[in-house]
């Protein structure tokens, strides 16, 4: 293995330079040390003005997404030695506006989020000492779609999101399933309005590169594509059936 | 925020050609003018049939011409992509659950190229007959 490694690390500083640059750094290649170690390495050895995200270094906050060899990764998940001999390429989150090197700008998600009311939706309020009982298969029904960390992969990968910025994403869909699927919840239908619209799932045209780059495993194309499932069959009822029955 | 410049790279005009399921996804957006083709295509072949002997040997005649047959084999092509794909995204749309276990997908995906196929079968049979 050899000693080091080449990073080429993508910059953009606004009091600076109105066009992104390269900067070439060498770090040392260990075999535990991740992307993000890498970067650390930049930042306190050689170029102190490198910026970029990161908090839990395990795959857990979801704040280190970033471009590595063209591919949307999480940094600190990311190794080293599986990009020898090098050079890895890093850039800030594709399909975002920079503010500063690798640091995106988020506030367009965080607008889209709460539209879909990520949060258990009840009928009325329980009172203090009731339980909400599931069982494991019915928490087997959106469990998979809870384990999202919010950290934008799936947005880096999308065309359709490149495309149209409109589009409310592959996370945000995920996660209102989370709790459409949820046996506890009841806002299924105060969440159909956004979900089954132009710039919901209707926009997605199945790519499946969300699903790819996910790094817990979320499948949010799966969720997208049940939920088109889903609206479709609530259109046809609404169409045929009486309010009644439906 | 405000005072921040942003900047909001550019997208290429070949974007969609750095990874074989933009590529994919392209050529599926495409696939909707060649389905339009056919069902136009069947339209005409319908209108022919209705209006007696004379316009459906046009028709045939019509669709004898090789440039016809190059466009329709073409859209055929592109018709199988849109249903391939489509199948293919069928087990994630269902999820069908027997009691507490869930139906695999791959027995999703198999029924819906066995229900093509019986699908084909009816209409080459009428069509053959
Ligand atoms: S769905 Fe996956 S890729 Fe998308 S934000 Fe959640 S964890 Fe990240
Ligand atoms: S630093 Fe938290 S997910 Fe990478």
């Amino acid at each position: 293995m050899p000693e080091s490694i080449t990073m080429e690390v993508w910059r953009y500083r606004p009091e600076r330079e109105s066009e992104p640059t390269w900067d070439s750094y060498e770090v040392p290649l260990r075999k535990e040390w991740a992307v993000l170690d890498g970067l650390n390495h930049i930042k306190d050895q050689l170029d102190g003005t490198l910026s970029y995200r990161w908090s839990c270094r395990m795959g857990i906050c979801g704040s280190c997404g970033m471009t590595v060899n063209g591919e949307p990764k999480l940094g600190c998940s990311t190794f080293l030695t599986d990009y020898a001999p090098g050079p890895v390429r890093v850039e800030p989150l594709h399909n975002f506006p920079v503010i500063r090197d690798l640091v995106v700008e988020m506030g367009d998600f965080m607008a889209k989020l709460p539209t879909v009311k990520p949060w258990l939706v009840g009928d009325d309020e329980p009172d203090e000492d009731t339980e909400y009982r599931q069982t494991p298969v019915e928490m087997d029904d959106y469990k998979r779609y809870s384990m999202c960390i919010n950290c934008m992969l799936c947005y880096a990968a999308c065309p359709v999101y490149a495309l149209d910025p409109e589009f409310i994403g592959p996370a945000a869909i995920a996660l209102a399933q989370r709790y459409n699927l949820d046996s506890r919840d009841a806002g299924a239908e105060d969440r159909r309005d956004v979900l089954a619209s132009a710039e919901g799932v209707w926009a997605c045209t199945f790519v499946g590169e969300c699903s790819v780059a996910c790094p817990k495993d979320v499948d949010p194309a799966g969720a997208i594509q049940r939920y088109k499932l889903t609206a479709a069959n609530k259109a046809v009822r609404d169409l045929l059936l009486p309010r009644g029955a439906r | 925020m405000s005072q921040v410049r942003l900047y909001r790279p550019p997208v290429s005009l070949t974007w969609w050609l750095r990874k074989p399921s933009y590529l994919v996804f392209m050529l599926r957006e495409l696939s909707s003018v060649f389905i339009a083709w056919f069902v136009a295509y069947l339209l005409m072949l319908v209108y022919a049939v209705g209006s007696g002997p004379g316009a459906y040997r046009d028709f045939l005649d019509l669709s004898a011409n090789p440039a016809l047959v190059v466009l329709n084999v073409i859209a055929l092509a592109f018709v199988l992509l849109h249903t391939v794909t489509w199948f293919g995204l069928a087990p994630k749309a269902m999820v069908i659950r027997l009691g507490a276990l869930r139906v695999p997908p791959n027995v999703i995906l198999a029924a819906h190229y066995g229900a093509w196929l019986v699908v084909s079968a009816v209409v080459a049979w009428v069509v053959l007959r």
